[in-house]
């Protein structure tokens, strides 16, 4: 479903930095696949480059067979399919909460309103707070947004879905609601690239667990193999800190 | 802008009235209106001291004055009847080549009666009507360049400004050259490159075309629309910036073209935020509109300074002169703090 070939990605400014250093992987359909690793190990860039918010400097990513660094590539059309959550949520704050899940419904999938209006309140109910539908997002919890951000995601038939550390930026006491909806959405088989620092979410879901550090992939394996016996001393030395 | 900030500084008076937490506070306020009372004595003693003589009811008949307004007959014939009717007065006229009949409204004063006989040309009838006299329409010239002005400078402005952060090298230079050139040049010296350079050029092409020549007016509101169109853009620029980034790429993550992320999601949120400068920016081009008067519009300084020529009153026009841009602006900055009071409760 996905496959990244030796890419890599510098960025020069403010200092040079390299973000991605020759990673390859590849990611099966239905697969969730969560990456982990130090800050300012790549996670994120590696995650961005996926959907071409990014654009890498050399190599190659394919998702569904599709080239995604030709230029020749409807970015668009690729990105409608491919649904990306952020740590800061990035709700649209001027519209409400069911607007913010139908418009691109509207424009990118050019959907009529009423089906576009039913498509959302189906993911409403499905992400737990269908009574919200007229709100703003400042009127919401930060669970509730980020659970809003699925659901906009999902409003598009993603195939593949990117999560950046959706709970980073919550309370406590948030998380598990906006777990629980990406615990669900595995069971139901989407495919799903989870950049995160729940280690319980990825023992419990993930199928693969992917270590990162310094823009390289240092060691990927299941879960069992990661939490029980990591191979690398920097594997190690991450784990305990994090754990 | 700038009366806006004079807003909450009276507001911040206000509220230490209450407290007179500021040492001496009454005093204070007696020393304010003293200087004020002060500068229109010392003004109003050195008038005299030259013996201008203030003439203040000269002034309104700039502003609307009763024209006296004749009827004159169309055709020869005998004057056949004279009636009132509804507060009207009908006279109807009756001649070899036809009749025609004519309303008087109001207090008209007829000058004809039963019988009389009436030539082409001979006055029946004259009334009085209230007519804008020319500091009216030089006020309405004012406002009418600046509302087109600034329309059209919006439009400009939003066009400039999205060239300037595209990364399309053509669109950004273009729009950093005009931009610069705008804002580093005098909008007088701006007004006569567009009268006297492209004003002749195009009029002369159109004259061998065999076209009607546009007139002044056309280039002094051109001047004044790309001239605001460069300000805007920086305005525009700079809201656009001013949202997070986060957002354009939520939208594009979505699918979104760079186009529909601008319009769905960037350019409504930005609006919010370039309305108060767009409003300041409003407020200075109907303060430099008063350079058009050097291309002959005759717009609100213009117009002043006609009347001052034939009333010799300068001294009440020019204070008459500002206080209506005061008018104006003012409202203007009243209008917008309302808007965005709205903006914020909806
Ligand atoms: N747009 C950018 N411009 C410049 N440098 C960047 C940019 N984005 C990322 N970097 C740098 O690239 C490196 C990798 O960043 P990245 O955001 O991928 O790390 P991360 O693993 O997601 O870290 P975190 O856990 O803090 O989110 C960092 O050193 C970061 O400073
Ligand atoms: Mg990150």
């Amino acid at each position: 479903m996905i496959r990244v070939e030796h890419v890599s990605k510098t960025f020069y400014v403010p200092q040079e930095v390299k973000a991605l250093d020759d990673v390859s992987c590849e990611i099966d359909k239905g697969e969730v696949v969560v990456i982990i690793g130090p800050s300012g190990s790549g996670k994120s860039t590696l995650l961005r480059c996926l959907n071409r918010l990014e654009f890498a400097d050399s190599g190659h990513i394919y998702i569904d067979g599709i080239d995604v660094l030709s230029p020749r590539t409807d970015i668009n059309k690729l990105r409608a399919e491919v649904g990306m959550v952020f740590q800061s949520f990035n709700l649209f704050p001027h519209k409400t909460v069911l607007e913010n899940i139908t418009l691109a419904q509207l424009v990118v999938r050019k959907r009529k309103k009423e089906e576009a209006v039913e498509k959302a309140m189906f993911l409403l109910e499905k992400v737990g707070i269908p009574e919200k539908a007229d709100a703003y997002p400042d009127q919401l919890s930060g669970g509730q947004q980020q659970r809003v951000a699925i659901a906009r995601a999902l409003a598009m038939d993603p195939k593949i879905m990117l999560f950046d550390e959706p709970t980073s930026a919550l309370d406590p006491e948030m998380i598990g609601e906006v777990l629980d909806v990406m615990k669900t959405l595995a069971r139901e088989g989407m495919t799903m690239v989870v950049v995160t620092h729940e280690m319980g979410f990825a023992r419990e879901v993930a199928d693969r667990v992917i270590f990162m550090d310094h823009g390289k992939i240092v060691e990927e394996g299941t879960p069992e193999h990661f939490f029980t016996n990591p191979i690398h001393e920097r594997t190690k030395l991450f784990l305990s800190q994090i754990l | 802008m700038g009366a806006q900030g004079g807003c909450k500084n009276l507001k911040m008076t206000a509220n230490k009235a209450k407290k007179h937490s500021y040492p001496h506070y009454y005093l204070w306020i007696c020393v304010f209106w003293g200087v004020i009372a002060l500068g229109i004595i010392v003004l109003y003693v050195s008038t005299l001291k030259i013996e201008y003589v203030w003439r203040w009811y000269r002034v309104p008949q700039y502003f609307l004055y009763k024209a006296s307004i004749e009827i004159r007959s169309d055709i020869d014939g005998d004057v056949k009847s004279i009636k009132s009717e509804g507060g009207q007065i009908i006279v109807k006229i009756e001649g070899p080549s036809g009749s025609e009949t004519y309303k008087v409204k109001g207090k008209g004063d007829v000058r004809v009666s039963e019988g009389d006989h009436v030539f082409t040309g001979d006055v029946i009838a004259t009334y009085q009507k209230w007519k804008p006299g020319i500091l009216l329409y030089g006020l309405y010239t004012t406002l009418k360049v600046s509302i087109i002005g600034i329309i059209f400078g919006i439009i400009i402005g939003l066009v400039a400004g999205l060239a300037r952060i595209s990364e399309n090298p053509a669109f950004k230079w273009w729009s950093i050259i005009y931009i610069e050139i705008i804002r580093g040049s005098p909008l007088l010296v701006q007004i006569f490159i567009w009268y006297f350079v492209l004003g002749t050029l195009i009029n002369t092409i159109l004259a061998r075309e065999g076209l009607q020549q546009l007139p002044p007016l056309y280039y002094g509101i051109a001047s004044l629309a790309f001239f605001a169109g460069a300000y805007v853009a920086e305005i525009v620029r700079a809201g656009i910036q001013s949202i997070h980034r986060g957002q354009m790429e939520a939208a594009r993550s979505l699918g979104m073209s760079y186009a529909q992320a601008m319009r769905y999601v960037i350019l409504p949120q930005a609006f919010r935020r370039i309305l108060p400068p767009l409003a300041g920016q409003f407020i200075s081009l109907i303060k430099d509109s008063s350079l058009l008067g050097i291309i002959a519009i005759r717009e609100l300084t213009k117009a002043t300074r006609e009347v001052v020529t034939t009333s010799l009153q300068p001294f009440e026009l020019w204070f008459v002169c500002a206080l209506l841009y005061l008018i104006l602006t003012f409202g203007l900055s009243m209008l917008m703090q309302y808007l965005e009071r709205r903006m914020i409760v909806s």
